[in-house]
């Protein structure tokens, strides 16, 4: 695609006026040059990136980068629906709150993903050990993605990892615990951790190219 | 008392004043698990007593936990063995429901009058001697745990008129139960507002939303307050905090210390900004180190008080660690031989 550095300013710039009109626009306008895949990869995920990079320097808000997310995902769906053969030919995944019912990290994260042309479930919040154990082997979910808000839940993904142990699935963590110790993900067993919705579109990247 | 008050005021005390905000601590202290621990105010007070000994600390805390307030809002909290108790689903499921919300009567809460015993009996034993810190949500914060973060932001961007009727609600409530802990005995409170943080909201909604509130709300509140954005970074907004009209601000360990103290000096005093989620695994020697880091950036010329940066330290933090970070404070947060 040509110009994707203008389109992708554009965006920015609509997004953080909470435009939703005028970032339609900027993709319309994209989509005359490339196909719905590429407005993902190359527009809507370097767009996500830049501001989920600029909440972590400091210089964004969190509200910035969810309401872009959602914009994002809700423009997304009309170029790529989640039938979308792209969409389907994917390893499994799904994303939930682990212990908790603090949905916006997830909820910006899964937004992320789906903006950036990754099909995903989402699991909702509360998760226990028991509930995702069953789910993910039922399922054959083959990346976890995890959002924890308190300490406690950061520290039993370690015995869910354990009650996991005869599956392959990828568990990829994240939120508040993570953030504040980055040691803490290895020490719980964790296969990834994504420090924002940037990252985490990164450790999701790579798995499923190294998984394809 | 006094120590705290010379902070406050800007000016050197005999050595820096000690916040452990312990919450959970006390259930251990009382060989309780946590929800026998805070199903009577009796257990806290005995707690906190405890505490405050043990670890010479410099206030009594007793905040229960964050989710109490959605209690006296009809919601409810889910209890677990290693942490504080949480939120369960949001009370306020569909948005339209807000224009129905009224202010809870602090009178027919169980959980608010636990609190409020509590406070009455540590001022009993503390006279003034000890400062006791009382814990409010600001009308800001608490619709996280009223309706979600999601559908709150979308509310604060989209839907004014929600938002507006909310906050009239909660500062309502807000005023009412800080006045109330006031009036029971304690000597300031603690404005948890982690949404205005600059982690959370751009600075220039901040000053039209977060700010404002602050303002009017701490305004009505009859005591000292101190606002606290547990966790969340606050140098983007510095220029505005100190006019909400507090006196002391929560500060995290994400943001240099130097820089918090050079934005605040002279304004407000800072209360921080140990790293209450690694404390979990400090050595004492690490323990030790970061309280004499903390100490020799923010403690010269006073209004510093030290403390986690979350305003709640995490069960799992060992006695060791917190000794350490006790004994610390008491030898190198001595004014006339170290600090300054």
């Amino acid at each position: 695609m040509k110009n994707t550095k203008h389109f992708c300013d554009e965006l920015e710039r609509s997004l953080l006026l909470l435009d939703k009109d005028a970032s339609e626009k900027v993709l319309n306008e994209a989509s005359k040059q490339g196909s719905a895949i590429e407005i993902a990869n190359q527009i809507i995920a370097p767009t996500l990136k830049k501001i989920g990079d600029d909440w972590e320097e400091g210089s964004l808000a969190l509200s910035q980068v969810y309401m872009s997310g959602v914009i994002c995902e809700e423009l997304i769906d009309k170029i790529l629906p989640p039938n979308h053969p792209v969409r389907i030919h994917q390893p499994k995944m799904a994303i939930g709150v682990f212990e908790d019912f603090h949905l916006l990290g997830k909820r910006i994260v899964f937004s992320s993903l789906r903006a950036s042309g990754f099909e995903l479930t989402d699991l909702g919040g509360g998760l226990t050990i028991d509930g995702l154990v069953e789910i993910i082997k039922k399922e054959k979910i083959e990346i976890m993605l995890l959002s924890v808000l308190m300490l406690p839940a950061a520290l039993h993904i370690k015995d869910l990892k354990q009650r996991l142990g005869d599956t392959n699935v990828k568990i990829i963590v994240g939120g508040a615990p993570f953030r504040f110790d980055e040691e803490l993900w290895k020490e719980v067993g964790a296969d990834g951790f994504g420090k924002d919705s940037s990252e985490a579109i990164q450790v999701v990247t790579k798995l499923v190219e190294e998984m394809l | 008392m006094e120590r705290v008050l010379t902070t406050l005021s800007h000016n050197e005390p005999d050595r820096v004043p000690q916040f452990l905000l312990l919450t959970m601590h006390g259930a251990k202290e009382l060989g309780m698990n946590i929800k026998e621990y805070f199903s009577k105010g009796e257990n806290v007070v005995e707690g906190q007593l405890r505490l405050q000994k043990k670890y010479r600390n410099d206030c009594y805390y007793p905040f229960f936990y964050a989710p109490l307030e959605i209690e006296a809002f009809g919601g409810e909290v889910i209890y677990r063995e290693d942490g504080p108790p949480n939120t369960a689903l949001p009370v306020i499921r569909n948005i339209e429901k807000i224009f129905e919300l009224e202010s809870p009567k602090i009178s027919e809460s169980k959980m608010l009058h636990k609190v409020l015993f509590a406070i009455e009996k540590l001022k009993q034993t503390a006279q003034s001697e000890v400062p006791i810190i009382g814990v409010v949500m600001s009308p800001f914060s608490l619709p996280v745990m009223q309706l979600g973060f999601d559908k709150y932001l979308e509310i604060m961007h989209y839907r004014k008129d929600l938002f507006d009727h909310l906050m009239r609600v909660n500062e309502e409530f807000c005023v009412e139960w800080g006045n109330a802990q006031l009036a029971a005995g304690a000597t300031a409170i603690c404005y948890f507002d982690p949404v205005s943080s600059s982690t959370i909201i751009p600075p220039d909604l901040y000053f039209k939303t977060g700010f404002r509130i602050a303002q009017q709300t701490i305004a009505r509140i009859k005591g000292a307050t101190a606002t606290h954005f547990a966790s969340g970074n606050c140098l983007p907004i510095a220029n505005l905090v100190p006019g909400s009209g507090t006196a002391v601000v929560g500060v995290s360990s994400m943001e240099n210390l130097a820089n918090l103290k050079e934005a605040f000096k002279n304004k407000l005093t800072l209360l921080g900004n140990l790293n209450g989620i690694e404390m979990r695994r400090w050595t004492t020697d690490e323990a030790t180190q970061n309280v004499r880091n903390a100490i020799e950036i923010a403690a010269p010329g006073g209004g510093f008080i030290l403390s986690d940066n979350h305003g709640e330290i995490p069960f799992q933090v060992s006695d060791e660690v917190l000794m350490a970070i006790s004994e610390a404070v008491h030898e190198y947060g001595v004014y006339e031989e170290t600090v300054g």
